[in-house]
């Protein structure tokens, strides 16, 4: 089976305050870094896949993503996805 | 009256529920292994605080996988009374059992200390012992507990009166002064704050006892 590999990048929504990215912007002042308006955390999540095709791929992902990966509530997340099976790994 | 209390690896209040329950209360307590799937002969469930497998990814997003909350779930979709405190508060919403989401602490810090907290009307039967506009003490030791909803969300949990219990001083910057919740039948509770760290008079205060002995009524 194809394999797949994939980055996916879970933030928290524009509407829910950040105080550990705020936190960090108040660093980055401190460390000379000035002119840092907003900074917001967020995770990136690596996953490699096996699939039969890019489409059940991504429906997988799409699932994990939405199901486990990040909570809908509060935060968004973004899927970049590759087919990792031609590149002779 | 039977209680089960939920075990997962890393849950570190689980003694005190049983403490607070068998030891104070005198109510039979029967700890559920996270993998157990048996809960005949149980009237209630507390999911108990600490950190579900770690909390790794979010706070309860791994325990709402564990195989004894599928039975949970199940059991409070047939009514089945259900307590979630603090680490299970967060396990019931991303359960999905309870709206909204917990959060990090608006100023970052764990904070651990004794909470003024307003009983709002609503129909918890949890809270059949307190009286509307009653104001209780019960310690919180959190560092997630920023309780989220959007306004609309929000204004519709106030007007439902699922928000059961409010902070009289906002400690963690929780939206609309929550700090729990419960669902539209009232026969599920969340919330950040510890009940059963306010059961023994050798700890401190005992207004939590009578959430408790609201199973024995």
């Amino acid at each position: 089976m194809p394999l797949f590999s994939a980055r996916v990048l879970v933030s928290l929504r524009p509407s829910v305050l950040d105080p550990a990215g705020e936190a960090t912007r108040a660093a980055a002042a401190r460390l000379g870094v000035d002119g840092v308006s907003k900074l917001r955390i967020g995770k990136a999540v690596e996953v490699e896949l096996d699939a039969p095709d890019e489409q059940s791929a991504r429906a997988q992902l799409e699932l994990l993503s939405d199901r486990l990966l990040a909570n809908p509530v509060i935060e968004n997340w973004t899927l970049e996805l590759k087919d990792d099976s031609s590149a002779g790994a | 009256m039977s209680l089960g209390v939920v075990v997962f690896p890393g849950s570190n209040c689980d003694r005190d529920v049983q403490w607070a329950a068998e030891g104070c209360l005198g109510i039979k307590t029967r700890f559920l292994w996270h993998e157990e799937r048996d809960l005949s002969g149980l009237d209630a469930v507390v999911i108990p605080g600490g950190f579900s497998y770690g909390d790794y990814l979010r706070c309860g997003a791994i325990a709402r996988f564990a195989p004894v909350l599928q039975e949970v779930a199940a059991f409070a979709e047939r009514g089945g009374r259900v307590l979630g405190i603090c680490n299970g508060f967060q396990v019931l919403t991303e359960m999905g059992l309870l709206p909204g989401a917990l959060t990090r602490n608006q100023k970052l810090h764990f904070i651990c200390e004794p909470t003024d907290l307003r009983v709002e009307p609503g129909p918890c039967s949890w809270l059949q012992g307190y009286t509307s506009g009653e104001v209780v003490n019960f310690p919180i030791a959190h560092g997630e507990g920023r309780y989220q909803a959007d306004p609309e969300l929000l204004k519709q949990l106030g007007d439902s009166g699922q928000v059961v219990l409010r902070y009289c001083n906002n400690p963690n910057g929780s939206v609309g002064d929550v700090a729990g919740l419960s669902n539209t039948q009232g026969n599920v509770l969340g919330l950040m704050p510890h009940p059963e760290r306010a059961c023994d008079p050798t700890t401190g205060g005992v207004d939590g006892r009578r959430l408790l002995a609201s199973l024995i009524g």
